[in-house]
């Protein structure tokens, strides 16, 4: 108690604010932050060895990349790679990692920790230098052939190197606005009347707004009459196998009842249903099961499925199973 | 429902008042077709439901007071009331390709008051939710330090803590409506937003405890444990007010708002509050990531890109009466809703119901905390004419929120970051409450 007592009165003389160092945490090894210490600066600090061609990159792009990125980078379903160079400054921008990006070190960082998508950090460095080289190829930034290193890569000169600016006041708490607006508060002069409103067909894009507002009060939601349940209120979300197709990334690439770059559900259940153009040819539900394991191409185009050979049988057959169902 | 036409919106009084959704509809023709193809439902039910409720209404005893209700602990953790089930973070349809790389908007439109409670705070996320164990978890800091360190949770929960309340607001947060109208509601327009009393460290704190070099280290890259690695720059000069979080409104972050751990950059755009925060590292100029590269920049008029536009500016919303709202009743209505700044306090709210001809100043909830949504209401008596609906907020350092007009005269159209300007909800005769914008 005493001690304490001469503890607290030692620290009110040094100040109420305490100070570090408190002796918390413990070291970072060097071998602790090599594991962890993956940024890339513009400038290419912190590539790491290592050396990779277009001809590799686009092996693996085609395996691992073109069933969301399009096999040329043109799908826009996810971020376009390719294209719109030079359209940013016309009415309708092309966005693309090509058109927007400035320093080819930050697309290699990237890659690198973020792809792909449902694998990332899985990717090794040769992998990510040819992937960036293909990737830049695709943009006509460097010709075929062209292999990419640490020392390469930060002198290749993007066409958007010069586009950006940070001569704005948003870098700053203190910073200077761009719009300067007056608060007048009688007799202003606002524009007239309305120039943009929801075009009609659109008022029930949103589902029912009914639905969305509290049952209570003097100002209630406009009732709609939607047939589509509103997306955000579909019981399915809470469907057990709709769930695991979720937590599995299934649903990355596949919609309930919509293509996204892969067929729907309900498209793939009516193939297998019988009579349907996949009917023939054995047990669909096995057929179905080998190629969540092994990865396919053919059936519904030329965008591969690639394998999923880490998804566990019983998980597998449980979302083969509700597919087969009609995905209800 | 056949005087429904009779007069502008209106409440039936009780105890007839469970038929007030069938009879709210406004008299537009198309919403004559909407209920010709849904409303006899809906009649049908609110008629049955009638004749339940009015077994509850005085004179008789309510069926709640006739029987014992649930024993304690029915909900070890609470839920909202079922009844309640309107009030729940929605997806904006089309907007994003896969739920895992998506956003779920916050229900302004029915919440009171300036706390977002944690289950309807936005959801935004670039790679999915993890699951992060917190005895498994570790926040690595090095760089431009003295003493590289790895803290534990135990570590980061045993340091002297402070809570603020704080809003977040995503970059992207109105950015669908940059050109034109493009969605029905607040929850839409506006929902990338939520305000919370978050608890943590003061950041300086922990980057002192590493032994900081605070005369080279000019930046700050922060990174998350998630499925994106996600990174953003966070420079030095805001580091006195930066918080390395735990708790949100009370409890732990919940798994969507990082838990657990994540950083809070008070007025910053959302992203730079990285989520499941892993590491900091302190370097002398900013790491230009894929989040400051390829998106989160703005596009200007020319082609030119801002970079690193990271304060959110002030700006305020009618959240009531509100788009896809019918107001059903002339007289009194309360007009309310938020207004923040990332530069600090909200001084004043002005609200106009003639399009931004005449204004009037605001109530403001107390206390106002400083970037943080501040509440503001003020009294209306609507007399069913047609009225045009305005919040306008002026902030500590004395800007304006600016007008679409004055927006898009400097920053054009094809931004998708950053859209302040003040949002109009037009009411027409029939109560309807809807989305527009006055100013091409």
């Amino acid at each position: 108690m005493l001690v304490c007592a001469l503890a607290a009165i030692a620290a009110a003389h040094a100040g109420d604010a305490p100070r570090a160092p408190f002796g918390f945490g413990k070291p970072a090894s060097d071998a602790e932050i090599a594991g962890w210490d993956i940024d890339v600066l513009p400038d290419g600090t912190g590539l790491p060895p290592g050396r990779g061609s277009v001809e590799e990159g686009q092996l693996i792009y085609d395996e691992k990349c073109a069933s969301c990125h399009g096999t040329f980078g043109e799908s826009n379903s996810y971020l376009q790679l390719a294209g719109g160079a030079g359209s940013l400054a016309s009415d309708q921008p092309v966005r693309t990692t090509g058109s927007k990006l400035n320093y080819a070190p930050t697309l290699w960082d990237y890659i690198r920790r973020a792809m792909p998508f449902n694998a990332p950090q899985t990717l090794a460095p040769d992998e990510v230098y040819a992937l960036t080289a293909y990737v830049l190829n695709l943009n006509d930034i460097v010709p075929a052939g062209t292999v990419v290193d640490r020392d390469s890569l930060p002198r290749v000169r993007m066409p958007n190197r010069d586009g950006f600016t940070t001569k704005h006041g948003m870098m700053q708490v203190d910073g200077k606005p761009d719009t300067a607006n007056v608060a007048c508060m009688r007799d202003c002069s606002p524009p007239a009347g309305p120039a943009s409103q929801m075009p009609v067909y659109a008022r029930d894009s949103h589902g029912d707004l009914a639905q969305q507002r509290r049952e209570m009060g003097a100002i209630a939601g406009v009732p709609m009459a939607v047939v589509a349940t509103a997306p955000g209120t579909a019981p399915a979300r809470t469907e057990p196998a709709l769930a695991l197709a979720t937590r599995l990334g299934c649903m990355a690439c596949h919609g309930v009842d919509r293509a996204v770059t892969g067929p729907s559900f309900r498209a793939v259940a009516a193939r297998y249903a019988p009579g349907g153009a996949g009917s023939s040819g054995g047990a669909a539900d096995s057929r179905l099961m080998a190629k969540i394991k092994a990865g396919g191409a053919g059936a519904w185009g030329t965008v591969p499925m690639p394998p999923q050979a880490q998804v566990a049988d019983p998980d597998a057959r449980k979302v083969v199973e509700w597919i087969l169902g009609g995905a209800q | 429902m056949a005087d429904i036409t009779a007069s502008p919106g209106r409440i039936d009084p009780a105890p007839e008042a469970v038929h007030r959704l069938a009879t709210a509809a406004p008299r537009r023709s198309f919403l004559r077709r909407t209920l010709a193809l849904g409303g006899g439902m809906i009649a049908a039910s609110a008629g049955k439901a009638a004749d339940d409720l009015s077994r509850n209404l005085p004179p008789n005893v309510p069926e709640w007071q006739t029987t014992l209700g649930a024993p304690i602990l029915a909900e070890p953790y609470g839920v909202p009331s079922k009844f309640e089930a309107n009030v729940r973070r929605r997806e904006s349809p089309g907007l994003t390709r896969t739920a895992h790389s998506s956003v779920a908007f916050t229900p302004l439109q029915n919440l009171f008051g300036i706390i977002t409670p944690s289950g309807l705070h936005f959801e935004r996320h670039h790679a999915g939710v993890p699951l992060v164990d917190p005895h498994q978890h570790r926040l690595m800091v090095h760089g431009m330090v003295a003493r590289p360190r790895i803290f534990t949770m135990d570590d980061i929960t045993r340091f002297p803590s402070v809570s603020r309340i704080h809003f977040i607001e995503c970059g992207a947060n109105t950015g669908m409506e940059w050109g034109n109208v493009a969605v029905p509601t607040v929850q839409y327009t506006h929902g990338m937003l939520g305000c919370s009393e978050w608890t943590g460290v003061p950041l300086a704190l922990v980057l002192d405890e590493c032994g900081v070099d605070r005369r080279r280290a000019k930046f700050i890259l922060a990174e998350g444990a998630d499925a994106a690695a996600l990174t953003r720059t966070i420079p030095m000069t805001m580091l006195d007010d930066v918080l390395v979080v735990y708790g949100q409104n009370g409890e732990m972050l919940r798994p969507e708002q990082g838990y657990p751990l994540r950083l809070l950059v008070p007025g910053v755009q959302g992203v730079s509050s990285v989520k499941w925060l892993r590491r900091l590292k302190l370097g002398d100029v900013p790491w230009n990531t894929r989040e400051e590269s390829l998106h989160y920049v703005d596009l200007l008029p020319g082609g030119m890109q801002r970079q690193y536009t990271w304060v959110q500016e002030a700006k305020s919303v009618i959240t009531s009466p509100s788009g896809g709202q019918v107001i059903l009743d002339r007289g009194y209505h309360e007009i309310t809703g938020l207004a923040w700044s990332g530069r600090g306090r909200v001084r004043r709210v002005d609200v106009s119901t003639d399009g931004g001809r005449n204004w009037r100043s605001a109530r403001l909830q107390e206390p106002v905390h400083s970037r943080a949504l501040t509440r503001f209401s003020c009294d209306w008596s609507w007399d069913g004419a047609p009225a045009m609906l305005q919040s306008r907020v002026v902030d500590a350092t004395g800007y304006v929120q600016p007008t679409y007009r004055q927006l898009r005269a400097v920053r054009g159209t094809r931004s998708i970051y950053h859209n302040n300007a003040i949002q109009t909800w037009a009411v027409d005769a029939s109560g309807e409450v809807s989305n527009v914008q006055i100013a091409a």
